[in-house]
């Protein structure tokens, strides 16, 4: 009974006191074990749906949505924008990525959830500060967000889906991205070791 | 021959985003499961120490891969009915490097990130804001460069019809490469394990 009034006042001064009572994080599963789930899912992705999965596509019909409220007229000048916008006979929201990315989201909550990974907090090395480390999380998603639409697709969409594929402009990207990850990498070595 | 189910219109349209939530859920439960909510083991992967991204990835491609080949083979799925997007050699280049650059930058790429924001990191977050804003930017600049987006259109083209080889040995390459990479990963890992972060997690 101590224990458990301990624990719960422990919730409420986590911020200062945390750590000694919170639940352990579960280690990640077998990386070869998760990537076979994972390419399961692709599977079962393309058997019903005929397409693979996404992420960088969801953000963009939110973006041309947004854009489209505010300014209807700039964004109907636009073809990068009216081809996320559709005929707009249906709502343009109303898209498979965008729903598949709100799985996305609950999917990796409830794992967390399950897991006890879900923790408020900065994810970095120990000789950044947390400012310089959220600049660069806005940096490095900006350009990830403008080179997936150059590429037609990241990570998910392109080179894992497009990969599944043997589509070949797929692989020369997915080869891309480690090339320039590993090129970038000794510029940004501050930021994670 | 009965798939892609949607394909053969098995249902309809507004069941398929019922489908794409359900299908998301297991994408991201998978991604949070391999460690991708986690910056540090992402871009462990550009310092040889955690290579969880080389294997998680080049194993499901390889499962979806064999997969899609099997049921067609068999008959179950038709293959001309999955769309092959246009590889448009160029852009896709340099948009490969610029997402490279931008992983090492930021730490994750656009779907790890949601995942990263839902289990509640602060950098995820602001990452996914930043995606917001790139795609903002790319939208604002498309007019000065649709010419360059379109250029080197090469079509719908495959490994298999590219090389003139066929679909299953191709299929049989790529395992063989997998598992050289996953050789090469498992040595690396040894080699730099004083500095894999899921070792002080």
């Amino acid at each position: 009974m101590t224990s458990l009034i301990k624990s719960i006042t422990h919730i409420f001064e986590k911020d200062e006191s945390h750590v000694h009572l919170e639940i352990k994080a579960q280690p990640y599963w077998n990386p070869y074990l998760t990537g076979i789930g994972l390419g399961l899912v692709l599977l079962a992705a393309y058997v019903i749906m005929g397409r693979g999965l996404g992420a960088s596509g969801a953000v963009s019909t939110v973006v041309a949505v947004g854009v489209n409220t505010i300014a209807p007229e700039h964004s109907s000048g636009n073809q990068f924008y009216t081809e996320y916008l559709g005929d707009g006979k249906t709502n343009p929201l109303k898209d498979w990525l965008v729903f598949e990315v709100l799985g996305v989201i609950a999917g990796g909550f409830l794992s967390g959830t399950l897991a006890h990974r879900v923790k408020k907090g900065i994810d970095k090395g120990p000789r950044v500060s947390n400012r310089t480390r959220l600049i660069y999380a806005f940096i490095g998603g900006g350009l990830m967000g403008f080179g997936a639409k150059l590429a037609r697709g990241c990570t998910s969409g392109q080179a894992l889906s497009g990969g599944a594929i043997l589509n070949l402009g797929s692989w020369a990207f997915m080869m891309m991205i480690f090339a320039g990850g590993y090129a970038a990498a000794y510029f940004m070595r501050r930021q994670w070791l | 021959m009965n798939a892609p189910f949607f394909k053969f219109g098995l249902f309809s349209s507004d069941v398929s985003l019922i489908i794409a939530f359900v299908i998301g859920i297991g994408f991201g439960f998978m991604l949070e499961r391999g460690g991708f909510g986690s910056a540090k083991i992402l871009a462990a992967q550009f310092y040889f120490s955690n290579m969880r991204v080389l294997k998680v990835m080049f194993s499901a491609i390889v499962t979806a891969m064999i997969g899609i080949y099997f049921l067609s083979v068999i008959g179950f799925m038709d293959l001309s009915l999955i769309y092959v997007s246009n590889t448009y050699i160029i852009p896709q280049v340099l948009g490969g490097l610029i997402l490279g650059v931008g992983f090492v930058i930021g730490g994750y790429c656009p779907g790890t990130s949601m995942v990263a924001f839902s289990t509640g990191k602060i950098d995820g977050f602001v990452y996914v804001l930043g995606l917001f804003a790139g795609i903002f930017v790319f939208g604002e600049m498309f007019p000065l460069f649709t010419n360059f987006y379109y250029s080197t259109d090469m079509g719908s083209v495959t490994i298999p019809s590219f090389l003139g080889l066929s679909y299953g040995l191709v299929v049989f390459l790529v395992i063989l490469m997998a598992i050289g990479a996953f050789a090469a990963a498992e040595w690396s890992e040894k080699k730099f394990a004083d500095r894999n972060p899921e070792k002080n997690l």
